[in-house]
């Protein structure tokens, strides 16, 4: 079954085939991220050899490694964007994608995510936000919704869930846009967007775990909770015309920030230019 | 661009940047030019205690060797960056002390499972938690060793005078290197903050090792195998092609993830700690003084094997049969050689500033009918030569 699926499946050259099939559970929206990355990688043509792709640890996680067939790092739960840190300042050509879930780049990594984007380092983030923490059975995340129910609030969930695309923005990326499971072309076109941009960028997609958000919360079936992403989704160009209590339970949708500001690893190889030559070779007058 | 630290432009470089000769330096800037000789080109960290003199000569200095200084959000984002910038080639390291150590231990943890070479520094201070921050201690003796979870060897090196930590680190970088193994340096707060002489070699006097790279496309296939029975796999960087999988997730010798086989994680793990034992000798290091006549052994490590020096020297003086043992690899503990020397004495005195950590290494090498007496001392104070010879004289 597995075989028949990737010999059809035009992006299948990007995928590590000794470590398919995927263990994503059927109708998972972690697929749709897998799939909308590889076609962003395939239009634009990047070569797999120009490309490291880092995660950390949670389902989402496993969509970069060890599927995508590139120099994958699989690193600790939260840490992944400090490891791309290292990574991108050692290949300042290469392009650095992190790719895992909410708990992971948001909750117990979200002052790494925080201060990349401040940093602007030229990293691009696809966060796979399913409100939930999926690989340790279900329970509450930093994203999940005022009054859900997870295996950690059987209750209901008091906290309020934190706005990532916002926070990022606000942190100083150079481009933040969310999409969600249900806007596969318009995820590709951000994700291609990220990729080309010189900076720190963000893809939130807003993604579909049936079984251990949607079960809990009235959404047994992926399609069901698909349909709750259509329905609720609204355009960020909308958005700015509603009111708060509007816009309660809704995803904001597009592209939150798109600008140019110095980029770290950019600012980094300067400086190291300038001091390398007031006190480099050949600079006899140097001390 | 990959700097291994040997390039002639780089040999140039340093000896017109930091010509041979004397300086005058504190124990952790020692540690930061030793670093950088030994071919360090990527520095992250975040500041603490007697460690921040690390950062502040690496952020002055690497730039003028077009090495890379990031100082990152917290200490677990600093561990995490170095093993990043390794993997790309880059001879890294951080320093911390004790607190940030803590921090780090999950990602050093990660480092020993995907080999990845790195130097972390633990300039050890006063603790509990956040103790006397700005006191020297040699508390985090086990923690270096066993702080982080699960069954993994470590290799720790001590150095014991300023001079000794450019050169420690130098061999820190080495080992790393040689064996694909994260190396702690466990200094402490007493040296790091304590200036003296010391004479900056020509950098070809200095002897610096490169990680083994692959040979080929085949040889890259099995990062994580033994392809040439060093135990030790040469390293595919990414970047070049190879398609490389790196997860801290018990793995084949591909790289890939397979955590429900036993005996892919009894051969992983296995081979981690063959590996270091096989590589023994070249690890080990250690000084002994008068150890052919002793009947005490004095057995120190760090900043108290120099009082502990000054004591042997004085009780000898006085005619006191008494030798010195000074481990500069404190892990893997040097155990067979404290075993061999236990049997020659009836008495064995170990003087740290703790409350005794390894005299409890010790013990385990040391029959019962020796007298096994720690001296020890916290607070924040060095031990002097005085309190270690009123142990000698009283056994
Ligand atoms: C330090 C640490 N704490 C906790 C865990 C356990 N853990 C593994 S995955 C995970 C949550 C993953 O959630 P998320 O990032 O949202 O990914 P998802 O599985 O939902 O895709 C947790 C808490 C861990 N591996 N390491
Ligand atoms: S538990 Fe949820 S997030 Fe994890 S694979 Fe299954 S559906 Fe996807």
């Amino acid at each position: 079954m597995a075989k028949e699926i990737y010999t059809r499946y035009k992006m299948a050259k990007y995928l590590r085939k000794e470590a398919l099939p995927t263990a994503l559970c059927p109708g998972c929206g972690g697929g749709t991220v897998l799939n909308a990355f590889a076609n962003a990688i395939d239009q634009l043509k990047i070569d797999p050899r120009d490309l490291v792709v880092v995660s950390g640890i949670g389902c989402s996680a496993w969509i970069a490694s060890p599927y995508f067939l590139a120099d994958t790092l699989h690193t600790t739960h939260g840490r992944a964007i400090a490891f791309a840190t290292g990574v991108k300042v050692g290949l300042p050509d290469k392009k650095v994608v992190v790719i895992s879930g909410d708990g992971d780049l948001a909750g117990i990594g979200g002052n790494h995510l925080i201060h990349a984007a401040r940093r602007n380092i030229d990293i691009t983030v696809i966060l796979v936000n399913n409100f939930i923490y999926g690989m340790t059975g279900g329970q509450v995340a930093p994203t999940t919704p005022f009054g859900a129910k997870t295996t950690t609030t059987p209750y209901r969930n008091i906290e309020h869930p934190l706005n990532i695309a916002e926070v990022v923005a606000e942190a100083g990326a150079s481009y933040v846009a969310r999409w969600t499971t249900a806007h596969v072309y318009q995820l590709i076109e951000s994700i291609k967007k990220a990729l080309q941009v010189k900076g720190f960028s963000l893809v939130e997609v807003i993604s579909q775990c049936p079984v251990q958000f949607g079960r809990r919360n009235k959404m047994k079936e992926p399609s069901e909770m698909l349909r709750w992403f259509m329905k609720n989704s609204v355009p960020i160009s909308k958005a700015k015309n509603m009111s708060p209590e509007e816009l309660e339970d809704k995803f904001i949708i597009g592209e939150f920030v798109s600008r140019q500001r110095p980029e770290f690893t950019e600012e980094l190889n300067k400086l190291i230019d300038e001091v390398a030559e007031q006190f480099g070779l050949g600079d006899e007058d140097a001390d | 661009m990959i700097i291994r630290g040997d390039e002639p432009e780089q040999i140039a470089l340093l000896k017109k940047l930091y010509p041979k000769g004397n300086y005058f330096m504190q124990g952790d800037e020692a540690i930061a030019y030793g670093a950088i000789f030994a071919g360090c080109r990527f520095y992250a960290g975040y500041p603490i205690t007697p460690a921040s003199e690390i950062a502040e000569t690496m952020a002055r200095e690497l730039p003028k060797v077009r090495g890379y200084y990031i100082q990152m959000e917290d200490e677990i984002g600093s561990i995490a960056a170095i093993i990043g910038a390794s993997w790309t080639g880059l001879k890294s390291m951080t320093a911390t002390s004790g607190p940030g150590f803590s921090l780090m231990q999950e990602n050093l943890g990660y480092a020993i499972m995907t080999e990845t070479p790195i130097v972390v520094v633990d300039v050890q201070r006063s603790g509990p938690s956040t103790g006397q921050a700005t006191k020297g201690a040699q508390g985090d003796f086990f923690q270096a060793r066993w702080g982080t979870h699960g069954d993994h060897p470590i290799v720790a090196i001590s150095p014991i005078s300023v001079e000794d930590s450019f050169w420690e680190t130098i061999r820190a970088f080495n080992i790393s290197e040689k064996l694909r193994i994260p190396v702690v340096l466990l200094a402490d707060g007493v040296i790091g903050h304590t200036r003296e002489q010391i004479r900056i070699p020509d950098p070809e006097e200095v002897e610096i090792v490169y990680r083994k790279l692959p040979k080929n496309e085949k040889e890259a296939k099995y990062p994580f195998g033994d392809v040439d029975g060093s135990l030790v796999p040469p390293m595919p960087l990414f970047g070049h092609g190879y398609f490389t999988h790196v997860t801290g997730s018990t793995h084949k010798e591909t790289g890939l993830r397979d955590v429900y086989t036993p005996e892919v994680h009894i051969k992983l793990v296995n081979r981690l700690h063959k590996k270091i034992k096989k590589h023994e000798k070249e690890i080990e290091k250690w000084e002994e003084y008068f150890t052919d006549d002793m009947e005490i052994l004095v057995i120190s490590w760090g900043v108290s094997a120099r009082p502990s020096l000054g004591a042997v020297l004085k009780a000898r003086e006085e005619g006191i049969k008494v030798g010195l043992f000074i481990p500069k690899t404190v892990h893997p503990f040097p155990g067979k050689k404290v075993k061999e020397l236990a049997k020659k004495v009836r008495a064995i005195i170990v003087p740290e500033m703790n409350l005794g950590q390894l005299i409890l290494e010790v013990q385990r090498y040391v029959n019962d009918d020796v007298i096994l007496k720690g001296v020890n001392k916290i607070g924040g104070v060095p031990l002097t030569v005085e309190e270690i010879l009123r142990e000698i004289r009283g056994v």
